[in-house]
């Protein structure tokens, strides 16, 4: 089939694509900015000086950093093993109300955000936890888990269930069927799970925002509350920093991959 | 137990598959634990009378959460941010549906460099990109200047704080979720049809209304939901690009929580909220739309 193609496409797909970069190539132009001031809009030089301050964390944002990390790393750890799990048992149709069961876990993702954020605020208050890192986790594995089950369940409806029944039928246990037949096959649908979960988790700003306590901080409300008092422009740094991080790492991603194609 | 007798499957095979289900308890645990009776204490808190003195609630069932919604200043804010979503849902379409159409046209080697570009903005933070809007829009920023320096304007233009900036975010930020699933759908979508269509002397523009457009409706419908719903909560985005009268439900429900401390009333507008978003889901699956497309990364 001759394709046919517009001129106006790669055309008009530049224009978005350039607006869609275009606040983000000036967060990283600004970052080199040496302008110090409270509210600094104009551009007066090149300076790497933010980069400097930033590396001393003068601001508290590598610290933030690193309570983002490990929120997520806890989060995706305990969703990945509840989720997938949760995967398998309601893989097709297998008892009575998981038709419920499956739109109540889903609704952390479907509904804005907020309502989770309220209701948690509301919840760990009346239950009388303290806010922070653990109430944090909760909310977090809370909307992690629905994105690993819905990668892998995917993952487990295109595999070939006689597979495991064979593996069964000739004798092996069901632990034994799962580590080294049902795990290997749905690894892939996991790890990408993990994945989503983890950059849900590290940009999660909304939620966060309510059941966080007053001494933990992420990295998406430090920079909320910088950009609402004052903007240093050491976030403008470490944005850009973690965004050559992603860049690597996905160039990298697309190298093993072209290899493995040859 | 007594069910499995009735089966016509072999008893074994039956607690075989008996024994995996069980491996989703703590899912359904935590499900019903952290969504289930989250749900139902926000239902039962939006009932109850605020104590008088704001820290707390009193046991006393009241329907008054709700009359306040009716409210004039209330009632304006939820129709801002009904028409604001809109608003976003009808640009994204504009704007979405054709990048996602071009490209799911695109040579399968272009597909994957226009995918990795239209994700990588999500691995940076949704804040910080706000934030870029700011550092632009700002009186002495960049968009001003070139225009000054263009001899287009004289004096700065009053971008930023304004309504039309937070639309302008809103788009930005929900672009991709109409761009995806309208590329699936292009993507997937049968071109011999369109190829019938063309073959049988229709114009473009007819083969597209009568062929292409109901055969990616479905990738359309997902992205309107999937842009329409989060626009109801994304409350940073008034807070940080658009001006005092901006408020949106986000904005009164942070109010209401931290300095108002009605957290009766709060519940209310949670649950307003959430019954808009079951309306939302209840018409896109009676439309055909499926659950598993919401998840579109």
């Amino acid at each position: 089939m001759k394709k046919r193609r517009s001129p106006w496409a790669p055309l008009y797909l530049t224009l978005v694509l350039i607006l869609m970069y275009l606040p983000i190539v000036v967060v990283v132009l600004y970052s080199f900015n040496a302008n110090t001031s409270r509210f600094p809009t104009a551009f007066t030089g090149f300076s790497l000086t933010h980069y400097q301050a930033l590396l001393r964390d003068t601001r508290g944002l590598l610290d933030a950093l690193w309570n983002s990390l490990i929120l997520a790393a806890c989060s995706c750890g305990i969703s990945m093993v509840i989720g997938t799990l949760g995967a398998i048992g309601m893989a097709g149709r297998r008892f009575r109300g998981q038709g419920a069961i499956e739109t109540m876990a889903l609704l952390p993702i479907m509904v804005p955000e907020i309502i989770l954020g309220m209701a948690f605020l509301a919840v760990f208050t009346a239950v009388g936890l303290r806010f922070g890192m653990l109430t944090l986790v909760l909310a977090h594995v809370t909307f992690c888990t629905p994105y690993i089950f819905i990668v892998v369940k995917g993952r487990l409806a295109g595999m070939d269930a006689s597979l495991a029944e064979a593996s069964r039928d000739l004798g092996a246990s069901a632990a034994r069927t799962f580590f080294e037949i049902t795990l290997p096959l749905i690894l892939p649908g996991v790890l990408s799970g993990v994945m989503l979960a983890f950059a849900m988790s590290l940009d999660d700003f909304v939620i966060s925002f309510f059941v966080t306590g007053a001494t933990t901080t992420t990295l998406p409300l430090k920079i909320y509350s910088s950009v609402r008092t004052g903007v240093s422009l050491q976030v403008n740094a470490l944005c850009s920093l973690m965004l050559a991080f992603v860049a690597i790492v996905m160039a990298l991603k697309q190298l093993v991959v072209d290899r493995h194609r040859g | 137990m007594q069910e499995n007798e009735n089966r016509t499957e072999p008893r074994g095979e039956r607690r075989r598959g008996a024994s995996s289900a069980l491996l989703s308890t703590p899912m359904i645990v935590w499900t019903l634990l952290f969504v289930g009776a989250t749900i139902v204490y926000i239902v039962a808190l939006s009932f109850l009378k605020r104590s008088p003195d704001g820290f707390g609630v009193l046991p006393e069932f009241t329907l008054e959460n709700y009359a306040k919604l009716f409210n004039a200043n209330y009632a304006r804010v939820f129709w801002n941010t009904i028409v604001l979503g809109l608003e976003t849902t009808a640009l994204c379409v504009l704007i979405g549906y054709p990048f996602g159409y071009f490209m799911g046209r695109a040579t399968k080697r272009w597909r994957t460099v226009l995918m990795l570009l239209v994700i990588v903005p999500f691995w940076t933070n949704a804040l910080i990109r706000v934030y870029g809007w700011r550092i632009l829009l700002v009186g002495n920023g960049p968009i001003n200047q070139a225009l000054m320096a263009l001899g287009l304007i004289e004096r700065p233009l009053q971008l930023l704080n304004t309504r039309g900036a937070v639309l302008l975010g809103m788009v930005y930020a929900l672009l991709p979720f109409m761009i995806l699933p309208t590329y699936t759908s292009v993507e997937k979508m049968d071109w011999s049809l369109v190829d019938a269509g063309r073959d049988m002397g229709a114009r473009p523009w007819k083969v597209f209304l009568t062929v292409t457009l109901p055969l990616t409706a479905p990738g359309l419908l997902t992205g309107c939901v999937l842009v329409f719903v989060p626009s109801l909560a994304l409350f940073f985005m008034s807070d940080l690009l658009g001006g005092p009268s901006d408020l949106l439900i986000g904005n009164l429900v942070q109010d209401q929580l931290f300095t108002s401390r009605d957290w009766p009333f709060a519940a209310a507008l949670s649950v307003l909220l959430l019954l808009i978003t079951c309306l939302i889901m209840f018409i896109y699956r009676r439309l055909g739309g499926k659950a598993t497309d919401m998840s579109v990364f």
